[in-house]
């Protein structure tokens, strides 16, 4: 059924739709009106689910935390400041491996306080062990939030599903609601490996030694190290568990592509603009002038930010003369965060082979800053040009 | 040999004896039951085991008397802390000779 709706009903929608059984959640704008819309569907019983009111953000993920290590499929949702204070838990969750989805509506972080869009939030969050995937308009939302339940209860790993507040969050837009039937068929309930259970006690994630012992069975068990080194090898896998989420979806559903690019008048393209997010359509309108000026470039958005698609990116960018990686968020002292992982993937795939393009970092619209088309054209044009600096170049600052 | 097959991912530990692994020879003080104290001894009766309960190690049976596996025993002291009728004491590990532990 097609809607007009905006990206939070759309999330609501989507965790509607994969039958959630516990949702806890602390508000913070502009994520408030996606859980504000599930406590209403919990309210009229629309929903079958435990809604938990928390007194903070770290209170509801903890809930998520227990509720997911019962057996029950749990869902949270954050911005900013709120997912910052529960950064602890984030960690927890993914060591836990706990198969959490968790809607981040993309905000500036403080000092100062800011409630417009930027990515700073989610990006800081990167080294945390979760699965990242970033949508761009509101199909994507609710696509990606169905998407992500399957995909981390497959691999075990917490998921969060970003989008940017406002520009995503608070706009209507018409997209697809997929029928109950189809999303029962790709998506079965949540069977984890083991659920708390009193006829079966155990003690999760107690101090766990650097070396590894002998459990109560006389079975070898893991030290922290080994641990940590599954979530990383499986982190890695996920990728391709992606791809078989993204094929079935797309059997099932009817739409789909690339689980881990999205790219737009890329194939012939001497330069392309990469980027996460809402962001990347936006600049699909400032590559359709340049067209038409006859410069050759595209525009790629990133899906999946962590487990990081080195090899796709590598692939897809190989041989072109620039790569320009538009930022809504940076590594304070550095550069942006996604533009650093990118060159790390550029080096590892094609250091010497000649088919090694130019990099060019462009930070812009912190702190809600306007992005206009107009300086996106502009910074696209210049770049085309000639490599504009090796430091990142700020577009939009009245400094 | 690694734990590469070991079947779960997390830390995951069970109730029984020796997850945290054996004690050795660094216990300080180890608990004694006086069973002329211990209710369920004294009523011949399944009652209070409060020891039994309370064990982070879970190294106390739950009979008649209960019997503490010193092997596993960490000798925290907390059997004889929650003891409602004082039945078991915390006893310095030197007050007993090798031929003493031997028998363990």
């Amino acid at each position: 059924m097609h809607i007009i709706e905006n990206g939070n009903v759309a999330a609501a929608l989507g965790v509607l739709l994969c039958r959630v059984n516990v949702i806890a959640a602390y508000p913070i704008t502009p994520q408030t009106p996606l859980t504000e819309r599930l406590s209403e569907y919990v309210e009229s019983g629309e929903m079958q689910a435990e809604y938990i009111p928390v007194e903070s953000e770290h209170s509801a993920l903890a809930v998520c935390i227990a509720a997911s290590s019962a057996g029950a499929r749990t869902f949270t949702a954050t911005s900013a400041n709120g997912l910052l204070y529960m950064h602890e838990q984030v960690q927890w969750a993914a060591g836990a491996r706990l198969p959490i989805v968790m809607c981040v509506v993309n905000r500036a972080v403080g000092a100062p306080w800011n409630v417009w869009n930027d990515q700073q939030d989610s990006i800081s969050q990167r080294d945390t062990g979760w699965i990242q995937m970033y949508c761009s308009d509101h199909q994507q939302i609710i696509d990606a939030v169905i998407k992500a339940y399957w995909l981390a209860e497959k691999v075990s790993i917490p998921i969060m599903v970003c989008y940017d507040g406002y520009i995503l969050s608070h706009t209507y837009m018409p997209f697809d609601v997929p029928d109950q039937e189809k999303v029962d068929a790709f998506l079965s309930p949540f069977r984890p490996d083991y659920a708390l259970n009193p006829d079966q006690p155990a003690n999760l994630n107690t101090v766990t030694l650097p070396d590894v012992r002998m459990d109560v069975r006389g079975e070898l068990a893991h030290g922290y190290m080994e641990i940590r080194y599954l979530l990383q090898e499986e982190m890695r896998t996920s990728l391709t568990v992606a791809a078989e989420a993204e094929k079935r979806f797309a059997d099932i559903f009817g739409r789909g592509g690339d689980p881990y690019i999205e790219p737009y008048l890329c194939a012939d393209a001497q330069y392309i603009a990469v980027g996460l997010g809402s962001l990347t359509y936006q600049l699909r309108v400032s590559v359709d002038v340049l067209r038409k000026e006859g410069i050759k470039v595209g525009v790629m958005g990133v899906r999946f930010y962590r487990p990081f698609p080195d090899e796709a990116l590598a692939e897809a960018l190989k041989g072109k003369k620039g790569v320009i990686v538009f930022e809504k968020a940076l590594s304070y002292g550095y550069e942006g965060a996604l533009v650093s992982d990118l060159k790390s993937a550029l080096y590892d795939h094609l250091a010497g082979t000649g088919v090694m393009p130019m990099v060019q970092n462009i930070i812009l619209g912190i702190g809600g800053r306007d992005i206009r088309t107009e300086d996106l054209t502009q910074a696209l044009r210049a770049a085309a040009k000639s490599r504009v600096s090796r430091q990142p170049v700020w577009i939009g600052l009245k400094l | 040999m690694g734990t590469r097959n070991y079947r779960r991912k997390t830390s995951h530990s069970e109730h029984g004896p020796g997850d945290g692994g054996r004690t050795g020879s660094w216990r300080v003080e180890r608990p004694v039951l006086n069973t002329s104290l211990c209710i369920p001894c004294k009523r011949n009766a399944e009652a209070c085991f409060m020891c039994w309960l309370f064990c982070p190690e879970v190294v106390i049976s739950r009979t008649i008397p209960p019997a503490i596996d010193l092997e596993y025993c960490k000798g925290c002291g907390i059997c004889a802390e929650e003891c409602p009728t004082k039945a078991i004491t915390m006893v310095d590990e030197a007050d007993f000779t090798d031929e003493d532990k031997d028998k363990e």
